[in-house]
Order: C-alpha cells, then sequence, then structure tokens
C-alpha cells in the first residue's frame, strides 16, 4: 500500500485536448517502461526529459495510443517518488485505452487523494497542510464511494456475486481437502479446479464482452437520431456536439451515409448517428430515410425521435413509432417555437411523459432537459449496452481481467499437476480481485463457506 | 491469614500446554521462575483428542521446537503413532500428526521441568492477583500464601468458572472432574477485564478388550516416520494403530430421538462452541442427508485400556451415550469408562492484549492459551511459548519479541485474536495464514530459529547446526545453478525419469524445476561436494521447485513488513484525530494496534482512514522530531 505503483488521470476527463495520466511509486517507471516503445529505453531517460512514443498492448505489441511521456525521478516530483506522466489525446476513448493497459500490470488506480497523501508523506506538503490533505482523502473518498455504488449496479454486482460464490465453494473445498486430510470428504480433483475455473472464466468472459466489444469504452452508447426529413436531425446532433465539446468529428472516408459524432453528456460518451445528409428527390429521401432509420434503430442503444411540432403526424412517423415501441427512446418534439399542430395524445398512446422532450434546437431551448433526461435513462440503469450487464469503469474492466488471467493461472496450473494448495493462491487471488470490483474482501466469508457446506470435527 | 512465599521474575499460574510452555521459556531464559497450578498431577494434561499436531497445529508445534520450546521434543519422546499427512499437496500443506500416549506425555513433560534451572513447580489455588500501582505484581492463593513477581502468566484453559454438562446433569468442574477456578474469574471482573463464555466438549471414552476390531479398518502410523522436532534424528517407539468406523443409521436414530434431552438443543448450554468440533448430535441435525459420520478409535497410551471415541463429542444423557457407542459397528458390547460432556468456561476478549500477549488494562499480567479464546493443545502452546518469552523480557527489562504473520501461524494466531478476537473458540487453519507456502513445515527453523537463538531458547550447539544447514543448502542452490549440463550428458537420464529430453545446454537448478524431478536426479548427474543430509536435500528441493510461487508470496510480504515497521506510538488518542470515521475512531481506540499493519487489518476501518491515520503519523513524526 506504501510503495506500490499507482496512477490517475490527472487532467478532468473529456475536456481539453490533452490528458495527462500520472503513474507514482518506486516501480512506476520500470513498470511502464515495457509498455512504451519509443527511442529510447523509459528506464535510461533522464529525469524531467520528455520522450515520444507508442503506448503498446506489452502481450500483443499492439498499438494502442501516440503519446508524449515525461519522466521525474525521486525526489524531484510531486509525489517525492519516481513519476512518469503519459500525455494522450484527451477525451475518454483514448485515456481508457492507455488507463486500460496501465491497470493490467501490477499498477493499481490510485485512491482518492492518494498523490497528495504521497506528497505529504514525503516531505513535499508542509506539516501545517496535514488537515487540509486529511479533508482532502476523507471528502474525496466519501464521494468516491457514493460514485462507485453508483456505478456498481444492482445486475453486475449481482452476477460478480454468483462468480465470487462459485469460487468460494471451489476454495471452501480445496482447503477442507488440506485442513482435514483424514476427513470423508469428497477429494478434489484438477478436472474439478478445471472445470469450476473455466466456468468462472466464461462468466468474466461474459462481462468483458460488454467492455472489450467497446460499445461504451471505446465508442459510447450508440445513440441514433431518427425522424423525417426536415424535422431537425442535424441541428439537434451539431448543437449536441456544439455544447459539449464533440471529441472527434466525422470520421473521414467512412463508407457509410451514416455520419456519427462522439460527445459526453455529464461524463457519458454517447456516438451518435444522424440519418441526415441525403436529399435528392423528395420520393426517394423518404424512403431511404426511413430504411436507414432502420438500419441505424437497430443497432442503437438510445433512440432520440425528431418530431416537428409545428406538423401533423405523418404517417412514416407513426410507423417508426410502432417500430421503435419498447426501446430506450426519447421523442423530441421540435421546433416549438412555432404553433402547435401535433396529436399529443397519440404520442402519450406510445411514450411516458418524462419521455417526451419539448424542444426548440433553432431557439436553443430545451438541450438542458435533453441532457438531463439521458442523464437519468443512464444513471436510473436503464440504459445498457445490448442486453448485457455492462461493465464500463476502467478498475471494474482491470479486476475483471486480472481475475480471468489469475483463474487462467489456476487452470493451466491444475492441468500440469501443481499441488493444490499452490493452485489455491490463484483462485484466492481471482476470489479477492472480484470481490474488489463490489468491494467485499471479507475472508471471513471463507470460513462460514467450509463450515457450512461441509460437516467436520472430532 | 496470608503470608509471604517469595518473590519471582515471572509467575505462571496453570501447567496445561501453555502453562508448561510459558514456564520452561522464561525460566529457561534465565528468568527466577513460579508455576502455580491447581493440580501437579495435571501438568501438560490432554483432557480431549490424545493426539497431536496435523495441518496448522501440527506447523505450530514444529514452530515451537523451532524457538526452543519443549511440545516438539515432548511429543517426539512419547508417541504411538506418528503419520505424515496431505504428502499428495504441496510441501507448504504436509502436516505431521501424533497419537500420544497421553499419561507418558504428561510425566515425560513434568519430568522436563523438574530437571529445569530457574523453575519451581508449586500446588495452590490461586485466587486474586496483586496489583501494585496498577500494574501486576504477583498472586495470592486459596491458602493465603502471596507470590510476588514482575510479571504474571494467566493459562486458565477451561478451568475459569468451569462447568461441565451431560444431558440433564451440571455440575461447576474444571476438565476431567478437576475443580474449577472460581474465585480467579470474580476477580478479573473486578479489575475489569471483559469476559465471555464459551464451550467445548470431548467424547466417551472406552475399553479395549470390549471393541470388536474386526469390524473396522486399521489405521496405522507411517513406517519410516519424521518427527516434530528438529532435535530428533531417531526413535525407537513402537507405534500403534488407528481404527476407523462409522456410525449407523440406528446412531442417528437414537440420536434424533434424544434430542429433547440433549442441553445443546434444551438451552442448557450458553456458551458458544466451536463450529469446527461440533458434538455428534450438531452433526446429525446440521447435516441430516449424510447417512454415516467417520468414528476413529485411538489408544490414549501404551499401559491403559482406555480409547478415545474420535468423532463422538456429546453433550447428550449417559444413558444416551452408551446406547449410540453400541450402534456403532464394532462397539456393540463396548464397556464405557469415562462419558462425554460439555465444558462451559470463562475466556477472556483477546482484544484486550498487545500482540505480545500482555494485558492492555493490567501491566505485567499476560494471558495464554484457552483463556485467550483458543482451542487446542498447539495453539495453547504456542501462546504460552510466546507468552514466557515476553513476560519473561518483560521481567529483563527488555522489548517484546512479536512475530507477523509472514513468519509463522503463532503470528497469525495471535494476531488473529488481538486484532479481530472472535466470536467462538478459535481453532487455527492453515487457510487462515496469508502466506501459507512460506509458512511450511519444512522451513520452521530457518523462520525462526534465529529469533529462538537471539533470545536465548536455542542452544550454540543446535543453532550452529542450523547455520550449517542453511548455509549447506544455500550453497547447494548456488552450485545447482552454476551446473551447466550438455543434452548428451543429462538426456539418458531424464528419459530414464520420463522427463523430456534437452536440445541445448541447460543447468541443474533449471531441470529441478520440472514437476516430475526429484533430488536423486542432481546425485546421478553431479553429486555434491560435501555430504547434504536428507533434510537439506529436502529443503533444496522444496526452495527450487516452488521458487515462483515463493518468490511471488515475497513480494507481497515485503509490502505488508513495511506496513508493520509504521509503529503507531502507544499514547496515541484516535478521538483527536482530525478526519477518521466515526467506526474508525472507536475500533481504534478499543484495539489501539501497535502498528499501520495491524491497524489495517482491524474490521471497519477502510483504506481511507488508514491514509488518514499515515498523514496523522508522519505529522506527529514531524512534530516530535522537530520538539527533538
Amino acid at each position: 500500500m506504501l510503495s506500490d505503483t499507482i496512477a490517475a488521470v490527472s487532467t478532468s476527463v473529456g475536456e481539453g485536448g490533452i490528458a495527462i495520466i500520472r503513474v507514482s511509486g518506486p516501480e512506476s517507471i520500470s513498470q511502464v517502461a515495457p509498455l512504451f516503445r519509443s527511442r529510447i529505453a523509459l528506464t535510461e531517460a533522464e529525469s524531467h526529459t520528455v520522450h515520444y512514443g507508442h503506448i503498446v498492448n506489452p502481450g500483443s505489441g499492439e498499438i494502442m495510443e501516440e503519446v508524449l511521456v515525461t519522466v521525474m525521478r525521486a525526489p524531484r516530483s510531486f509525489t517525492t517518488e519516481d513519476v512518469v506522466e503519459i500525455s494522450t489525446h484527451g477525451g475518454v476513448i483514448s485515456v481508457r485505452r492507455v488507463m486500460d493497459i496501465l491497470l493490467q500490470q501490477q499498477i493499481r488506480l490510485a485512491e482518492p487523494g492518494e498523490f497528495t497523501k504521497r506528497a505529504f508523506l514525503g516531505g513535499r506538503i508542509d506539516l501545517s497542510q496535514a488537515e487540509a490533505v486529511i479533508d482532502l482523502i476523507r471528502s474525496k473518498s466519501d464521494r468516491a464511494f457514493s460514485v462507485a455504488l453508483k456505478q456498481v449496479n444492482g445486475s453486475l454486482s449481482q452476477r460478480i456475486g454468483n462468480l465470487r460464490q462459485s469460487l468460494l465453494e471451489l476454495l471452501a473445498h480445496i482447503e477442507v481437502n488440506i485442513d482435514y486430510p483424514e476427513h470423508d470428504v469428497e477429494l478434489l480433483t484438477a478436472e474439478y479446479v478445471k472445470d469450476k475455473s473455466s466456468e468462472v472464466m466464461e462468466g468474466i468472459d461474459r462481462l468483458l464482452k460488454t467492455a472489450t466489444q467497446g460499445k461504451i469504452l471505446r465508442e459510447g452508447i450508440t445513440t441514433a437520431i431518427i425522424g423525417r426529413p426536415n424535422v431537425g436531425k442535424s441541428s439537434l446532433l451539431n448543437a449536441l456536439a456544439r455544447e459539449n465539446k464533440a471529441i472527434v468529428t466525422d470520421i473521414p472516408g467512412t463508407t457509410r451515409d451514416v455520419i456519427e459524432e462522439f460527445v459526453t453528456i455529464n461524463n457519458i460518451p454517447l456516438k451518435l448517428l444522424d440519418t441526415a445528409g441525403i436529399r435528392e428527390t423528395m420520393d426517394v429521401v423518404e424512403k431511404i430515410g426511413v430504411e436507414r432509420s432502420k438500419a441505424a434503430v437497430t443497432e442503437a442503444d438510445l433512440i432520440l425521435l425528431v418530431l416537428n411540432n409545428s406538423e401533423p403526424l405523418h404517417e412514416d412517423e407513426l410507423t417508426l413509432m410502432e417500430q421503435i415501441h419498447g426501446r430506450q427512446v426519447l421523442c423530441i418534439m421540435n421546433k416549438m417555437d412555432l404553433p402547435s399542430k401535433l396529436d399529443k395524445d397519440v404520442l402519450f398512446q406510445y411514450f411516458d411523459e418524462s419521455a417526451i422532450v419539448p424542444m426548440s434546437v433553432l431557439e436553443e431551448e430545451g438541450l438542458d432537459r435533453l441532457e438531463e433526461a439521458i442523464s437519468e435513462l443512464f444513471f436510473g440503469g436503464k440504459l445498457e449496452s445490448g442486453d448485457l450487464t455492462y461493465v464500463s469503469n476502467v478498475r471494474h474492466i482491470a479486476l475483471l481481467k486480472k481475475a480471468h488471467k489469475s483463474l487462467q493461472d489456476a487452470f493451466e496450473a491444475a492441468e500440469q499437476l501443481v499441488p493444490i494448495d499452490m493452485i489455491q493462491i490463484d483462485v484466492r487471488l481471482a476470489w479477492e480481485q472480484l470481490g474488489e470490483i463490489v468491494g467485499d474482501t471479507a475472508a471471513d466469508s471463507l470460513l462460514d463457506q467450509i463450515f457450512s457446506q461441509f460437516c467436520l470435527g472430532k | 491469614m496470608s503470608y509471604e512465599g517469595g518473590s519471582y521474575d515471572v509467575i505462571v499460574i496453570g501447567a496445561g500446554h501453555a502453562g508448561s510452555e510459558a514456564a520452561l521459556a522464561a525460566a529457561r531464559m534465565g528468568c527466577s521462575t513460579l508455576m502455580v497450578t491447581i493440580n501437579l498431577d495435571m501438568i501438560a494434561f490432554m483432557p480431549c483428542n490424545p493426539s497431536i499436531g496435523g495441518p496448522a497445529k501440527g506447523h505450530v508445534v514444529r514452530e515451537i521446537d523451532a524457538l526452543g520450546g519443549e511440545m516438539g521434543r515432548n511429543i517426539d519422546k512419547t508417541f504411538i503413532q506418528l503419520r505424515m499427512l496431505n504428502t499428495g499437496k504441496g510441501p507448504a500443506v504436509h502436516a505431521l500428526r501424533a497419537q500420544a500416549d497421553k499419561f507418558l506425555y504428561q510425566h515425560t513433560m513434568k519430568e522436563t521441568m523438574e530437571k529445569t534451572p530457574n523453575l519451581t513447580l508449586r500446588q495452590g489455588m490461586v485466587e486474586r492477583l496483586v496489583v501494585e500501582n496498577g500494574v501486576c505484581a504477583g498472586v495470592i492463593t486459596k491458602t493465603g500464601t502471596i507470590y510476588r513477581s514482575k510479571t504474571v502468566i494467566l493459562t486458565t484453559g477451561t478451568y475459569l468458572r468451569g462447568k461441565v454438562i451431560m444431558g440433564e446433569t451440571t455440575y461447576e468442574s474444571g476438565p476431567n472432574n478437576q475443580q474449577p477456578s472460581v474465585k480467579l474469574s470474580e476477580n478479573l471482573r473486578e479489575l475489569g477485564f471483559e469476559l465471555v463464555r464459551f464451550k467445548t466438549g470431548t467424547p466417551p471414552r472406552v475399553h479395549k478388550d470390549t471393541i470388536d476390531f474386526s469390524k473396522t479398518e486399521i489405521q496405522p502410523g507411517d513406517e519410516h516416520p519424521k518427527f516434530f522436532s528438529y532435535e530428533t534424528k531417531s526413535s525407537d517407539n513402537e507405534q500403534l494403530p488407528c481404527w476407523l468406523t462409522y456410525t449407523s443409521e440406528e446412531t442417528h436414530t437414537i440420536i434424533n430421538s434424544n434430542l429433547h434431552r440433549a442441553p445443546m438443543f434444551t438451552g442448557i448450554i450458553e456458551g458458544t462452541g466451536p463450529r469446527y468440533c461440533p458434538s455428534i448430535e450438531d452433526k446429525v441435525v446440521r447435516f441430516s442427508d449424510k447417512p454415516k459420520h467417520q468414528i476413529f478409535l485411538e489408544p490414549e497410551g501404551k499401559n491403559t485400556a482406555e480409547y478415545y471415541v474420535q468423532g463422538l463429542s456429546t453433550s447428550l444423557p449417559e444413558d444416551v451415550q452408551l446406547s449410540i457407542l453400541r450402534s456403532i459397528p464394532g462397539l456393540e458390547k463396548v464397556e464405557m469408562m469415562r462419558n462425554g460432556y460439555a465444558i462451559e468456561y470463562d475466556a477472556m476478549v483477546p482484544t484486550q492484549l498487545w500482540p505480545s500477549l500482555e494485558t492492555k488494562r493490567l501491566p505485567g499480567l499476560f494471558t495464554a492459551g484457552q483463556i485467550n479464546g483458543t482451542s487446542g493443545y498447539e495453539e495453547a502452546a504456542g501462546q504460552g511459548v510466546m507468552a514466557g518469552i515476553n513476560a519473561g523480557r518483560k521481567a529483563q527489562g527488555k522489548d517484546p519479541v512479536i512475530l507477523d504473520r509472514s513468519q509463522g501461524y503463532i503470528g497469525v494466531l495471535i494476531d488473529d485474536l488481538v486484532t479481530k478476537g472472535t466470536n467462538e473458540p478459535y481453532r487455527l487453519l492453515t487457510s487462515r495464514a496469508e502466506y501459507r507456502l512460506l509458512l511450511r513445515h519444512d522451513n520452521a527453523d530457518l523462520r525462526l530459529t534465529p529469533i529462538g537463538y537471539e533470545i536465548g531458547l536455542i542452544s550454540e550447539e543446535r543453532y550452529a547446526a542450523f547455520v550449517d544447514k542453511k548455509q549447506k543448502v544455500e550453497q547447494e542452490i548456488q552450485r545447482l545453478q552454476n551446473t551447466k549440463v550438455k543434452p548428451s550428458e543429462v538426456n539418458s537420464v531424464l528419459e530414464e525419469k520420463g522427463s523430456a529430453p534437452i536440445a541445448d545446454g541447460s543447468n541443474l537448478l533449471i531441470l529441478m524445476r520440472r514437476p516430475e524431478m526429484d533430488y536423486t536426479f542432481v546425485e546421478q548427474i553431479s553429486p555434491p561436494p560435501v555430504l547434504l543430509d536428507e533434510e537439506m536435500k529436502e529443503q533444496v528441493e522444496i526452495q527450487i521447485k516452488y521458487a515462483g510461487y515463493i518468490e511471488k508470496q515475497l513480494q507481497h510480504v515485503e509490502r505488508l513488513q513495511k506496513m508493520e515497521q509504521k509503529k503507531l506510538p502507544e499514547d496515541i488518542d484516535y478521538s483527536d484525530i482530525h478526519g477518521l470515521a466515526i467506526e474508525a475512531r472507536q475500533k481504534l481506540a478499543k484495539i489501539r494496534p501497535i502498528s499501520i499493519g495491524q491497524a489495517s487489518r482491524i474490521s471497519g476501518v477502510t483504506p481511507a482512514d488508514i491514509s488518514i491515520l499515515l498523514v496523522h503519523l508522519e505529522h506527529y513524526n514531524r512534530v516530535t522530531a522537530a520538539k527533538g
């Protein structure tokens, strides 16, 4: 805890052209070195020098991000420890790619206020600041705690709980075999260990899929903006992009006719799909427009249906509403600045009142309401990627991957007939790593499991 | 009338497994030591299983021996069976278990103690502690004798307000119908100690000649046994087998139809019993789908016909016990010699102790063994050695010796007790240790003998032998690493051992890492230049083969030790520390951890609280340094 390597993003996420990830600890330089490909080895770098290069996946060698890396050697750094600062392109995606790689090493996410704490413990911060440092730790960790609770939503924590229970039963079985060798408990076989660890690895894979397929992590929540031509789809997209500092503008060379924008709304990454832009002849446009909307609809996690308040509902719009019924939809009544000709009673048949957002994109009115509605859906747990429990937190992903690796080690050890008490080390590690996600690492539950699962005693 | 009975450095109350180790350790360190006990015939008595060792427990015996304690030597002299358990598993969990000749075990221990310089044995019932200026300064017995001392160690076992229960019958008693210690318990309460009520139990004993062994399975000892003590090199002891049988359907029917008479269920028993040592009625009720339970028949000694019926611990009425016994194959005509019973007793809430086993409330008073909430002879003896060492050192004006969780099961045991407390009688299990791979049966000497030597419990001669072993092992590992081999030199031997041949040059260390390889391979290819005994070869083999796993755990330990080295001042006022959560504040004030490491293991103390403590500690140290 005192000398391990910690990392955190030290700039605010999603803002600015550059993000800085700070890594601190006596071994920070040697631990980042294998992840950084550059003209010079990081371990050779002089203090306070900047190096251009790439963060690579140490396993595959795949290039992950273009970065600038600064090395600051102890004690001439903020924390007084060796510090590595990695500057990446700003925005959620780049930062997460780098953090993802870092946290899979022997590097952990810094606790709230931990850099400051280390700076203080290293004598960098004046004694009179002790109380301020404590306040920082306290307030940040209290806030982090409530945020963390939100992040581990019910279904994720239940799934993790189930995986942990499987491991706990395996552990109890191992422990009983070790601690009660003369009892007539079922002898543990390598096959059993392999079966159980494969089962849990599969479960972890399923969870990781939601993260690594990148739906949310890399691209954001896929959000389709649909509607008839001229209702204001593009204006809405532009307004959202302008308002929310789009991270990436339209991807060049895309063969798709759909324009994509990436935005973050209250830290929720969204990938906006707009079906606008094709309008040759009216007949064709309407046809193609509806078809494109259909395609966008099938792939979307969230649908923004834009309607024109100043016109009656069109037949196509009724068809669309029929199609998207039951999905996560926000219905935007645009052009509220014009006289209303829209039949709202029909809308109420399809949508909750909370899902209907009156707006005037032109007058820039109602945008905040839309953003709020998106946040509510997201934090209310209604917005999920596909039908899978969704994992987006980098710390969770890193822990899931570490747990997977531990189980893989256990599996391979079992295959090589390594003694059971050594296999246990990796199984236990996996159990603890999963426990960290849901904030439960109490070892007592193992003993409870042993004594409830087996009949023991003299 | 009272009178002065003499003055000592250390007084030990009780002579069980904790008391005898404590007294021997203190006396051997040069402290004038008095051991007072209710009945001198009960020194190192085994009121329950006539057996020592097993996983974790056997490890503790090795550790006691490595520190210079007596349990290992004593059981090596008096065993009637030795078995190494878990041999199919990794070396860390190999565990030696012995059946003891329980009478010989006692007599041998008593003889050792009688011959030990500086140690006085005295029969007597201690009723009060002498407290002077807030410090424990001696004891007063029932007969009015006042013995004075610099430190006192309480090892009261199950005697404190002991109460025996069987069926409807209950009476005040220590184990095996000994006198209980009632007044002392009252005195502890008066002194402000928090006591809890725990319960344990023991099965009936039966007459050998009434057992039909033909209906049971034989369980012999190992043909070439290993020993507990590093000093024991051979033994002529003749081994006796144990016998295995099972409960029957009828057994379970009898139990189920007599549950209304079982104190466990009628509410007569108020003490908390251990989950890992349930009574037979408990097992039958809780695991009702299990058709039968194992019963081991264990001889209690060479010169006795009494057999211990392991697996049948019970507090059912005497008549039911007899019916149960006779429902078991092989015991149809058995004669019961002593019935099983449950016993309730007072124990200290162990969070009232420092890791040195000294009480926080009353300086000079130490407690060890079952009084601290543990069960088991080995757990008691392990604490006994440490309490003896630390009470002795305190009397000599020296700092206590505290083993951490990476140094031994004794460290794990004591740290668990004083940091987390226990709500049932505590038994050691290997799963309680984070660094099981480091806490092996084979390397207890490497872990602890240097400490034992420094304390003065390991003789020069033994220490020299230890250093010789250590050096030879290190040199041999170095030699294997330096011994390069070509394919032509080793491939035929590799093939012989069913191991894949090598294509390029290698060294012996790398080849030894292969799972199928053992030291005989080295002996065939390149015998060591100096003679290595079996223990040394085993050590070389284990250290090489499991180096990867061992290294991983050592890295963890390094981090742990940094936290342990951050000492918290004794006078720290937690209510005064800004920013600590309320729960953390209360827990810290109660436990008063000696280090950040210990603080981090208290339940309810979060990482944020630890960060705040660290900042506070830094602040404190800087201010203290500034004051000079």
